[in-house]
């Protein structure tokens, strides 16, 4: 990457220097919450044991932490699962949130006001009605490829619907459709579930989610989905920033927009659908990331994209600690506390950017 | 150095045609100015040329069909300034003229040193490079039109559509723009394709007008042929005097048509 900044960039230099370090701090705040998530818990090794045991783990180094075995798997097979995957979910949320935000030209919108949450959840529901035990001996499970459709339909209806009356003139349109798309997915959750009462414990844990009770082989569930999300969002930072100055400009730029368009969004529900099913609801985060980051290192998708995964994962790896330590033994969920950061960041957003919505 | 032929273009939107059949040739390096009243077609004409919207008819661009050609290609062929252009008020201005590159980046790519280096060196010679690192919402309206168009130039695209380039300046900025423009036609051969109000600015910068009224281009040719008050009475229902200076600039005033007070 070094040769991005060619010598003559020395006008530009202060500031270019100032933005190179994000990426570095972010990535150490990651690890400094990572650790900080680790260490802290009911049962398990004492913080100070938990760096020795990382340390232990990495090839060609043993070292001893000193805490007993069933210490040592406390911290790997219940405590790491769950860090890793409030990372995972964190960093998927923000990046969709931020691509989401990207794609649309509108600040407002998140994996949740989109209506792809509650899109997912009704898909997740019909197959679970429609009969999970049947569905069990298929060589793949459709629950995750149904909530994927749901969610990318709800996205798919709320832009139309949103185009449909001014979304590009008004973005508080497109959060208005989302919150129809949402309000009426759930009206049909709702009376599906009421028709099949027997199924509503099995459809609740998967709404709810289960990052309080994540194994391993929750992380290497939604992993494929999210790095393949990921990778394609990511690798559309530049195109996104094209798309700033509008479709009619980006299109006289040589862009094409709709194929864009489509590609970010199908990306982002994807990802959002697959950490759904493992995390359950979890609102704000896609959207409270990218504002913070976009408050502090600027607009540009080419830095708020890869910032947005790193600062998420953070931000939901300590989001997660009070959820373990409030009502110990029993868990907050995690949607809770961030709905309690979340709502006042939403309404100081509404109330800042009001001038600036474009 | 590159020549612009329109065929029979129209563009029609639902049952509306916003330009019937138009066909004009614009030589390389030339300046053609379309003028006529909101609504008469300017604006529909050079969406059509940038690959805005729908049209029918032939684009040729060096005698080679335009639409033909990738959205990039004709991208990197065809430069647009629209009438308002969207101005993300955080971006800053160097990365704002570095979207002109977009032509020359493939889909998964980024920017290389060589269009950083074309990105300064049009901040540079447009006497911008003080705003490289300035946010676009803390720029003047003067400032922000040199901007767009030197994205326009970063382009690096033969022919140059400018809608309304001057809508939005003051006296001293429109004359500075349209000078900026004018210098770089002569320096580069751009071939330049505007829409303009003020027709004694358009008479006074471009080789040729072409008049459009609903659609319909009802006269073209040099300012003196174009800009007759008769002509302009007839199409735009205006009352105006027209004056020919000693060095041959046409210059249309306005007349009152109630008393004077």
């Amino acid at each position: 990457m070094t040769a991005v900044i060619a010598p003559s960039d020395v006008h530009a230099g202060e500031s270019t220097s100032r933005r190179t370090w994000w990426i570095p701090g972010a990535t150490v705040a990651l690890v400094v919450a990572f650790l900080f998530g680790a260490m802290i818990g009911p049962a398990g090794p004492a913080w100070y044991q938990v760096p020795w045991e990382i340390l232990d783990r990495l090839p060609f180094l043993a070292v001893d932490s000193g805490a007993t075995d069933l210490q040592s798997t406390v911290l790997w097979q219940i405590r790491m699962p769950r860090v890793v995957l409030a990372a995972i979910v964190g960093a998927m949320l923000s990046l969709a949130g931020a691509s989401y935000q990207g794609v649309f030209r509108n600040p407002l919108v998140d994996p949740y006001l989109l209506g792809v949450a509650a899109g997912a959840g009704l898909g997740a529901t019909i197959v679970i009605v429609v009969n999970r035990s049947a569905t069990a001996s298929w060589p793949v499970d459709p629950l995750p490829v149904v909530s994927f459709v749901g969610g990318l339909l709800a996205v798919l209806i709320t832009y139309m619907v949103g185009s449909a009356f001014g979304a590009s003139k008004v973005p508080a349109t497109l959060v208005l459709a989302g919150v129809a798309v949402t309000a009426l997915a759930t009206a049909v959750q709702t009376f599906l579930l009421q028709r099949n009462t027997e199924v509503v414990r099995q459809v609740y844990s998967w709404i709810l989610g289960r990052l309080s009770t994540a194994t391993w082989a929750d992380v290497r569930l939604v992993l494929p989905y999210v790095i393949v999300s990921s990778a394609v969002l990511l690798s559309h930072r530049r195109l996104l920033d094209v798309l700033r100055v509008g479709d009619e400009e980006a299109a006289a730029l040589g862009a094409r927009v709709d194929r864009i368009r489509l590609t970010v969004v199908i990306a982002a529900t994807l990802g959002t659908s697959a950490v759904v099913s493992v995390s359950g609801l979890i609102g704000f985060v896609g959207i409270m990331v990218p504002h913070l980051v976009r408050m502090l290192a600027g607009a540009s998708y080419r830095r708020l994209l890869p910032l947005s995964v790193l600062v998420g994962a953070a931000f939901l790896i300590v989001a997660d600690v009070p959820g373990r330590i409030l009502s110990d033994p029993a868990e907050t969920p995690i949607g809770v506390v961030t709905a309690f950061l979340g709502a006042p960041f939403f309404i100081a957003v509404l109330r800042t950017r009001q001038g600036s919505l474009r | 150095m590159s020549s612009l032929a329109l065929g029979d273009l129209s563009v029609r939107y639902g049952q509306t045609v916003a330009l019937q059949p138009f066909s004009d040739t614009v030589r390389p390096g030339e300046w053609l100015c379309l003028i006529g009243p909101n609504g008469a077609g300017k604006s529909s004409l050079l969406h059509a040329v940038a690959g805005l919207v729908g049209y029918e008819g032939r684009i040729l661009i060096d005698g080679s069909p335009l639409d033909l050609r990738s959205t990039r290609r004709r991208a990197a062929l065809v430069a647009h300034v629209p009438q308002s252009p969207v101005l993300p008020h955080d971006m800053s201005g160097f990365e704002y003229v570095l979207l002109g590159r977009n032509p020359y980046v493939s889909y998964f790519g980024s920017e290389t040193a060589h269009d950083r280096a074309i990105v300064r060196d049009v901040l540079e010679r447009l006497d911008l490079a003080q705003f490289a690192e300035r946010r676009l919402g803390t720029l003047s309206g003067g400032e922000q039109q040199r901007l767009v168009i030197a994205r326009a130039l970063a382009q690096e695209a033969p022919i140059l559509l400018l809608d309304e380039p001057t809508a939005a300046l003051d006296i001293g900025h429109q004359q500075q723009a349209l000078e900026l423009v004018d210098r770089l036609r002569r320096e580069h051969g751009i071939t330049v394709v505007s829409a303009m109000h003020d027709l004694t600015l358009a008479g006074l910068y471009s080789d040729r007008l072409a008049l459009l009224h609903r659609g319909h281009c009802v006269a073209s040719g040099p300012a003196e042929n174009v800009l007759r008050a008769e002509t302009l009475s007839e199409f735009y229902g205006v009352t105006v005097s027209v004056h020919r200076d000693d060095d041959g600039t046409v210059i249309v005033v306005p007349r009152r048509t109630g008393p004077l007070a």
